[in-house]
């Protein structure tokens, strides 16, 4: 241990100019449990660091803000490499049930929301959520079918227009 | 590890200024923590700092936004207001604890 008393005191930075302006865009296009989760902990994360936040949710990532299906988001091994089971599994009847079942048990085991709640706590954090045009047209979606927090349906270009200078991420 | 000097007293911290002893914490050590950040302490800082410290000594380690909303019962908007910008590390610096570990 050593003992280097300096004045002024260490005091952490935490609104370094730098940091001030950061705007992070995340689109969401999937509609599958796993791949609701980057999106929604990314957003989160950004918040937490004082970054302003959009998600704009396009094609299946509709899933994740339509009230009909947004608690009930799936997950299945079928075409996932990653479960290191065999893809003929994949295909038996209930097996996407009982994987969904499973991720959602780990990650509640985390103490990490359901998606809904998750979406709460992230406008709650002051996060904007968004929904693609295009994608409520082809749905024959309105806004009624969304998610209340969701503030609107809004085109492609919108939403580039919006999220001007901001980093991007695709999910 | 470096030692700094707040609230009159010698404190050990890590090298961005958190203490790294939560021993070396008491609650005239907030209020100075919370001045070199730019926060004046009311009620509300309160609960949200003494529910830091009771769940820290309890598991462990620093809780994050979501178990200070969830647990210690304070809406997240609330927090955001409180401790803007970056309540969870704001909350830990002046409550003396290290950052939270946890992402969510």
């Amino acid at each position: 241990m050593t003992t280097t008393d300096s004045a002024p005191a260490i005091v952490p930075s935490f609104d370094t100019p730098s940091s001030e302006g950061r705007k992070l865009a995340i689109i969401c296009s999937k509609g599958s449990l796993d791949m609701a989760y980057p999106g929604l902990i990314l957003a989160n994360a950004a918040l937490g660091e004082g970054v302003e936040t959009h998600m704009f949710f396009t094609f299946w990532g509709f899933d994740m803000i339509n009230k009909k299906t947004m608690g009930d988001l799936k997950f299945t091994p079928l075409g996932n490499t990653a479960t290191h089971m065999p893809q003929g599994l994949g295909g038996i009847p209930g097996i996407t049930h009982m994987a969904t079942s499973k991720l959602k048990k780990s990650i509640a085991d985390l103490d990490v929301p359901e998606v809904p709640e998750f979406l709460e706590q992230i406008v709650a954090s002051g996060g904007h959520l968004w929904a693609c045009r295009m994608s409520a047209d082809m749905n024959h979606l309105t806004e009624e079918d969304l998610y209340d927090e969701v503030e609107a349906i809004i085109s492609a270009s919108d939403f580039i227009e919006k999220t001007e200078g901001a980093q991007l991420l695709f999910i | 590890m470096p030692v700094t000097t707040i609230d009159n007293r010698q404190v050990h911290v890590n090298e961005e200024g958190f203490l790294t002893d939560p021993a070396e914490w008491d609650e005239a050590m907030g209020k100075a923590l919370a001045s070199q950040i730019g926060i004046d302490l009311g009620d509300e800082h309160w609960k949200a700092i003494r529910f830091l410290r009771e769940d820290f000594a309890a598991r462990g380690e620093t809780p994050t936004l979501r178990r200070v909303t969830v647990a210690g019962g304070i809406p997240t908007k609330q927090l955001f207001q409180l401790f803007p910008q970056k309540p969870a590390k704001k909350m830990a610096y002046v409550a003396g604890l290290p950052k939270p570990h946890g992402c969510v």
